[in-house]
């Protein structure tokens, strides 16, 4: 991966890393050792970088959720599983590639992943549609949950969507029943199902393959109903308050914990999940397995409680309906 | 404007006109362009006496449409909605909420109960698009989700006439959630075996769209509404497509299969009633 681009707020970083360039430089150059003043702005620049990334706003996490070097579901699939089988299509339109998944193991341990795809380049960008998936998408996903289901094996999603394809074709082909269906029969499905939020959480698009016994978030990961922009130019008029409305729409993980809408924040790497690929891996591997260790004692009934208490609670308002 | 002057005089024609045409008892029709009498449109379930454009019919007319005189029982009325976020956005939740309940006299986007239709116990659920667009909070969530467990429960049918523009923003995620929510409370209702049917009214989008209205046994829709995922702007936004004549209108969702049927207001209680005798009756 590049380590071309570069977020507004890591500029403090950039230019600590363009004095080091300098100095380096300077030493080679003349022949003398300033290994100690090396070391010292290296220092300098894992603590600048950590106190940045530990204070990210709610429009910074977003930024970083985009990165394009983040890692996608398929960086996570072969770092941290073994023998993927890859299945493709819907068996009706086509083979959706912003839903991509199939069977893998995770430390021995069985699962049908599947996952959300972006591109990093424009052909790979035309194929997975940025990631957006339209209603084939959904319905393969469908398909390999109830082949799953079919043959007792768990399911991760990882979710990183903007949201479902805003398109005439989605329309034509009904992308709002396709992602209501998943909804219903995902609490049809009797083997565990964990999600974790990778990247965006946009909106429906993200909840089409959002049902589970667990939803985790990656520590820089957003899930929200509505996209910050979009936010911003209806309550506000101007898409210039996208900040304003990421703060308000409260869409970071600890917000969630906060909501009762997630169950845990997994950890990333300094500097985020694209700093370190094979960290962020692990941490996703453990999250994975300590949550599928917990699920796989249930029955196939209590699962099925466990998923419809889950989300029957959530929400909040005053009184009782009884 | 200061072209044209600023004489109050200029306007003078158009109040001899309101002398004429006294306000609130006739109206224009949008779709035929002709003037009808109001009193006249209400009587007939608000549809243009000209052309049968279907105007929004009120919430408290749709319950009288769809049950028998005086069955209908409130359920899940006592909720109230909170600004669990503390939303801060140019005008706040809180204030947003007091507005709509003043203007509407209801105190959220959705009435739930219990009623009989034709002699046949039914759960009825009536969304309000005029109260903050339908749009679906925790409440509008529970009140959906308990109408379906409780029916489940008591064996009824669940007939529900949506309406919405999607998500409530002002409660973030917990609106999400609620679409999660009542499809799994729709999940048990159909193991149950027991029928459900959406009513889609104009306009029913987003996130509403995208769970409980169209997960009906049969998906029936009033003529002309507007029925889709994402809004045409969104749409024209993002792909640059031209749309077609008609996009996202009942009618283009019956013709693409999208949807079993369009039924004129007229025949929807009628036709309602002899749906369930064909799903109820073994």
């Amino acid at each position: 991966m590049s380590a071309q681009f570069s977020l507004p707020f890591e500029s403090p970083v950039h230019k600590l890393e363009s004095k080091l360039k300098e100095l380096e430089a300077f030493s080679q150059e003349q022949d003398i050792d300033v290994s100690h003043e090396i070391n010292n702005m290296k220092d300098k620049i894992e603590q600048t970088r950590n106190n940045i990334y530990a204070n990210l706003t709610a429009w910074q996490k977003v930024q970083v959720a985009r990165h394009p070097n983040r890692p996608y579901t398929m960086d996570y699939i072969e770092s941290m599983t073994t023998d993927f089988v890859e299945i493709h299509g819907d068996r009706i339109h086509r083979d959706d590639r912003a839903i991509v998944g199939g069977f893998a193991k995770i430390d021995g341990q069985k699962v049908m992943i599947i996952g959300s795809q972006k591109g990093r380049d424009t052909k790979s960008n035309v194929e997975t549609n940025f990631g957006c998936a339209h209603p084939e998408g959904y319905r393969k996903a469908l398909r390999m949950m109830k082949l799953a289901d079919k043959f007792n094996v768990p399911i991760v999603t990882l979710i990183d969507t903007k949201g479902a394809y805003a398109g005439l074709e989605s329309e034509e082909r009904h992308i709002a029943e396709a992602i209501a269906v998943n909804l219903r029969e995902c609490f049809n499905i009797k083997v565990p199902i964990i999600c974790v939020i990778i990247g965006e959480g946009g909106s429906g698009g993200a909840l089409g393959i959002g049902i589970g016994n667990r939803i985790l978030i990656m520590e820089h990961a957003y899930y929200s109903v509505i996209s910050p922009e979009g936010c911003a130019a209806i309550l506000w008029k101007d898409r210039a308050f996208s900040d304003q409305a990421a703060e308000a729409l409260k869409i970071t993980g600890k917000d969630l914990l906060k909501l009762k809408l997630a169950d845990e924040i997994i950890p990333e790497p300094q500097g985020g999940a694209h700093a370190d690929l094979q960290k962020a891996s692990e941490n996703l591997k453990l999250a994975i397995l300590k949550n599928l260790e917990e699920l796989n004692t249930m029955s196939a009934e209590e699962i099925l409680q466990d998923r419809y208490n889950k989300f029957r609670v959530m929400g909040e308002f005053e009184g009782s309906v009884e | 404007m200061a072209l044209f002057g600023s004489s109050k005089k200029n306007y003078s024609t158009i109040t001899v006109k309101k002398r004429d045409v006294p306000d609130g008892l006739w109206m224009k029709c949008p779709s035929c362009g002709e003037v009808v009498y109001k009193e006249e449109v209400a009587a007939n379930l608000e549809v243009c006496t000209k052309c049968n454009h279907h105007f929004t019919l009120p919430r408290q007319a749709r319950i009288d449409l769809l049950s028998d005189p005086g069955t209908f029982e409130e359920w899940a009325g006592n909720i109230k909605s909170v600004d669990a976020l503390g939303f801060t956005g140019m005008q706040s939740y809180v204030q947003k909420l007091e507005a709509n309940q003043s203007k509407s006299g209801w105190d959220d986007a959705v009435t739930v109960g219990g009623c009989k239709l034709n002699g046949r116990d039914i759960g009825l659920g009536v969304m309000d698009f005029s109260f903050l667009g339908a749009s679906m909070g925790s409440v509008v969530g529970e009140r959906i989700t308990y109408l379906i467990e409780r029916c489940t429960k008591e064996k009824r049918p669940v007939l529900l006439a949506c309406a919405s523009g999607g998500a409530r923003m002002y409660e973030g995620m917990l609106s999400l959630m609620q679409m999660a929510k009542t499809s799994a409370a729709l999940a048990r209702h159909a193991e149950a075996g027991l029928p459900y049917i959406p009513i889609l009214t104009h306009p029913t989008m987003a996130g509403v769209m995208a769970s409980f209205a169209t997960l009906g046994d049969l998906i029936v829709a009033e003529p002309e509404a507007l029925i889709g995922f994402a809004g045409a702007r969104v749409i024209k936004e993002t792909t640059q497509q031209d749309l077609p004549e008609g996009f996202q209108r009942s009618e283009f969702l019956q013709e693409h299969g999208l949807i079993d049927k369009v039924i004129p207001r007229s025949e929807l209680r009628e036709q309602m009633s002899l749906i369930l005798d064909y799903l109820c009756d073994k």
